[in-house]
């Protein structure tokens, strides 16, 4: 065997990309901002989190999608149509997006001058005056409604949402961002207008911003975009989650030529003390595409799958451990059965010390990656500011997965991971699996 | 421009002329600079082209081998080989264990993966920018020592098949797709779906796949791209050092297998379980590979842009908003085809309407535009949107080396893509209206409809059973 060529870790500093540390201040009215500038490449991109995801809802499940959906249909004195064509026509690229914790609005725009100044005050209309119109709200509910009808296509939509709903029973974690079709039928423009006075307000609120700005004209375009946001208050604390007290198991039948199996239990918060143990750990797992543990064993060892992983989603509170893959259906016990005796042993064993050392190599040597793009960056700042991670989160990344010793990944998953306690959940044709155990 | 809506089935027809035997005693040729978009070129002696694009903005490199294989070089039988061979580059060469190449790609830091198209399959890593040698010692490796090894094989196929179920056997949109294209392609061989028929994955064996790897996979048939914080000189360097040993050799002949010409509209209808309705329209259409008129792919690039670029362009203004006839629409095209293209229109329709009523409306736009020129700012918005996505494609080093290598590995210049802007700039309206006119009509077109049959036929039911599974 030829020795490959190993490069030895050299020093990746974060601000490798142009000279520059990341920004922080708040704004008057009380929006948090993290500001990384990038002058590289004459344009910018700037994202706006509020604390107004699904975890929100309530008993009106899928109102935070709709009322972050409708922002853009209607705002000042134009409609969907004319704040499309103000975007467009500038080049700017305007998105939104709705999850558990999070509600995201999204501008990517060229830093001329003329063209910035369009999508800024359109971005800035929709996001500060909103008119709800009903039109576009009978439209887009009917839309929401097909989303739905869709989902009950589709075996991985399906197994999400029981997987979901079991892991957080009472907890909001446990509904989907699109709601139900019952309270999206029942779902009023007064209820977005509540919802929305509420959450999308500047306390309540994360900016990023990276481009070629630098910092008073950052400044100056935050403060534009943000000065009519009402102060309001940063919204209360989500539940704790509680942990699942027996293991269950829930088999959904679907006329699917695979199963698609998910496992899992209620994980981390964002911030947690186990956070780079239990990462670093997940990276052996399940966690590092081709070279993981579960990968090994479900598919390079048995040719059993396409895809099989695992992964911690940290969030506000205990976001998912989940592991999962998809199989035809006359090998899902099989499957399953790997996959519960890879997780068990590694929660008993730990990984190897081989194993550890080669995730950490991954991590650290693959760390140039994760800055290497404005995109990239945006999302990075976002993610630190709307969870309170450290500034320095970015640069202490490195040493703090290097940090990780192997008692500290065993100790971590026995504390909390819990093998005998996993929900189970099971989408396919599961009378094939049954015919053939028989 | 929802180009990304159909990419994954995207490949290009391989024409005859990559296909010629190369004569050569030496193809090497100098270094060529374009220094206006720090990009250098060289061929290697052995007929490999290494593409260098220097971007210093972050300490990271990407690295992409290009083959001029896909599935488009397949016949009837073997569907879906080369796309079997891309799973087993990853199963053991002469040096190596299967596996061991992702292993030490990982330990590098690395990312890689690997793609299959109708023209094309590709290999690439993204790591740290002094990592390069890495990677071009395991891919010069593996382009020509590959062990095919019977075990390992019988596994990989299973998981090929387990792919091909997710992607496509139990997803009722696309499987409509496949029997579409199918329909849509006689005798091209855009017929067969890049992943294979599943009769083919279940009948293929290891000598499918040895010969097609001696076949293809040559440095003659291979382009290199590294695209990122490097020096060109120092990579042509390196891709002589250790690509440059490789010997050429001649390439299959195939065949051009051009499409027939359509005579007449094609009808389908795809049964699936299935809850919501789908339609799929596509004419047969001019592209850069399959034109007599260099313009024509522009216009048509251009006319995408009018019906679906952006929430303001006409599919979303008229079929959503106004008529909200669609609770989804979309509309696609790819200039930089080497064979006959579709122009697609796909959608879902709102509730309470059909799927005859979204083609009809589908089919009035396409009027408008045949008897009505488009406006200024319709035209200005594209264009402006053109302008600004080049800017934002510069924000990542591996959509930049996609954009060469696919382009290279389709017999087009790289440099297609730098003229892009000045093409699309130079479209008129009656250029637009044109297209529309001799492409986008009756003759051309094949639709294909998802008819959902029952989720249940035996009522959906939930099990909750205590306990841990299985031991």
């Amino acid at each position: 065997m030829v020795r490959f060529l190993f490069v030895l870790l050299i020093f990746v500093s974060f601000t490798a990309q142009s000279g520059e540390k990341i920004q922080h201040w708040v704004t008057d009215n009380g929006v948090r901002v993290y500001f990384y500038p990038a002058p590289e490449l004459p344009m910018m991109d700037l994202r706006i989190v509020f604390d107004a995801g699904a975890a929100r809802d309530g008993d009106k499940k899928g109102v935070a999608l709709m009322t972050n959906g409708m922002l853009a249909e209607g705002a000042g004195e134009w409609d969907s149509g004319e704040i499309a064509a103000r975007f467009d026509g500038v080049g700017a690229v305007f998105s939104n997006s709705s999850h558990r914790d999070m509600s995201v609005l999204s501008l990517r725009s060229l830093t001329d001058e003329k063209l910035l100044n369009t999508a800024l005050t359109t971005f800035t209309t929709v996001l500060t005056n909103p008119t709800f119109p009903e039109d576009a709200f009978e439209r887009e509910r009917k839309r929401l409604l097909v989303g739905l009808e869709r989902q009950k296509q589709s075996p991985d939509a399906i197994s999400d949402k029981v997987f979901y709903s079991a892991l957080y029973g009472d907890h909001p974690y446990a509904s989907e961002t699109t709601g139900e079709i019952e309270t999206v039928q029942a779902m009023t423009i007064a209820d977005l207008k509540a919802f929305y006075q509420q959450y999308f307000v500047a306390k309540n609120a994360v900016i990023a911003l990276v481009g070629a700005l630098d910092r008073e004209q950052a400044e100056k375009l935050v403060n534009d975009v943000v000065a009519d946001l009402s102060i309001g208050s940063i919204a209360e604390a989500i539940p704790e989650v509680s942990k699942l007290d027996k293991a269950d198991k829930i088999e959904i039948a679907f006329p699917s030529s695979q199963s698609h199996i998910m496992v899992g239990q209620p994980g981390i918060k964002r911030g947690d003390a186990d956070y780079f143990p239990l990462y670093v750990g997940n990276h052996v797992l399940g966690g590092s595409g081709m070279v993981s543990k579960l990968f090994d064993e479900i598919r390079e060892k048995r040719g059993l799958a396409y895809s099989s992983y695992s992964y911690f989603i940290p969030m506000r509170q205990q976001g998912p451990f989940l592991l999962g893959l998809q199989t035809k259906n006359e090998s899902a016990d099989a499957a399953l059965k790997v996959l519960h005796d890879v997780v068990a042993d590694f929660v008993k064993n730990g990984p190897s010390e081989k194993d550890l050392i080669a995730a950490k190599k991954n991590l650290v040597g693959g760390f140039a990656l994760r800055i290497a793009s404005n995109k990239s960056m945006v999302e990075n700042l976002a993610s630190i500011g709307f969870y309170n991670q450290p500034l320095d989160y970015l640069e202490t990344f490195i040493s703090n997965v290097e940090a990780v010793t192997l008692a500290q990944v065993k100790d971590a998953f026995q504390r909390r991971v819990n093998p005998d306690k996993l929900v189970t959940v099971i989408v396919g044709d599961t009378s094939k699996a049954q015919a053939k155990a028989e | 421009m929802k180009k990304l809506l159909f990419l994954a089935s995207l490949g290009l027809f391989a024409l005859s002329g990559c296909a010629t035997t190369p004569s050569m005693p030496d193809m090497s040729k100098p270094i060529k600079r374009y220094a206006d978009f720090n990009v250098y070129e060289k061929t290697l002696s052995n007929g490999l082209k290494v593409i260098v694009k220097e971007d210093r903005r972050a300490p990271v490199m990407v690295s992409q081998v290009w083959y001029k294989v896909g599935s488009s070089s397949e016949h009837s039988g073997v569907t879906g080989v080369s796309h079997v061979l891309e799973h087993m580059m990853f199963k053991g060469t002469e040096k190596l264990a299967p596996n061991e190449f992702s292993k030490i790609i990982a330990e590098n830091g690395g990312r890689e993966n690997a793609f299959t198209g109708r023209d094309y399959t590709a290999y690439f890593q993204q790591m740290e920018k002094r990592r390069l040698p890495v990677s071009f010692e395991l891919e010069a490796d593996r382009m020509r020592n590959i062990i095919f090894l019977e075990e390992e094989f019988k596994k990989e196929i299973q998981v090929v098949m387990e792919e091909r179920r997710m992607r496509t056997e139990d997803n009722p949109q696309s499987l409509t797709y496949e029997q579409f294209s199918a329909a849509a392609y006689v005798n091209s061989p855009y017929h067969a779906p890049v992943i294979g028929w599943m009769n083919d994955l279940e009948n293929m064996n290891i000598n499918d796949l040895k010969k097609w790897y001696d076949a293809w996979y040559r440095p003659n048939n291979a382009t290199v791209v590294v695209a990122g914080d490097v020096q060109a000189d120092e990579v042509f360097a390196l891709a002589e050092e250790h690509f440059g040993p490789l010997k050429a050799a001649p390439l299959p002949e195939i065949k051009p297998r051009k499409e027939i010409q359509q005579r007449g509209l094609r009808r389908l209808t795809v049964k699936a379980p299935a809850q919501v309705p789908y339609m799929l329209m596509g004419y047969q259409a001019a592209s850069l590979g399959d034109s007599n008129e260099d313009w024509e792919p522009y216009a048509l690039e251009v006319l995408v842009g009018i019906l679906d670029g952006g929430i303001s362009a006409r599919l979303e203004t008229s079929l959503v908003r106004e008529q909200q006839v669609a609770a989804s629409i979309g509309s696609g095209y790819d200039a930089f085809t080497p064979g006959r293209e579709l122009f697609m229109f796909s959608g879902t329709p709102s509730q309470g309407r059909t799927v005859d009523d979204l083609e009809q409306a589908v089919r009035d736009q396409i009027k408008t535009i045949q008897s009505e020129l488009v406006s200024d700012i319709e035209l200005d918005r594209v264009k402006a949107q053109v302008v600004a996505g080049k800017v934002y494609e510069k924000d990542s080093i591996f959509y930049q080396a996609m954009s060469i290598g696919r382009l290279e590995t389709s017999n087009m210049s790289w440099k297609l893509a730098d003229q892009y802007i000045n093409n699309i700039n130079n479209v008129t309206k009656e250029q637009i209206q044109a297209v529309a006119k001799k492409y986008l009509i009756d003759d051309n077109l094949t639709v294909a409809v998802l008819d959902p049959q029952p989720l249940d036929s035996s009522k959906p039911r939930a099990r909750s059973v205590g306990g841990r599974h299985g031991g």
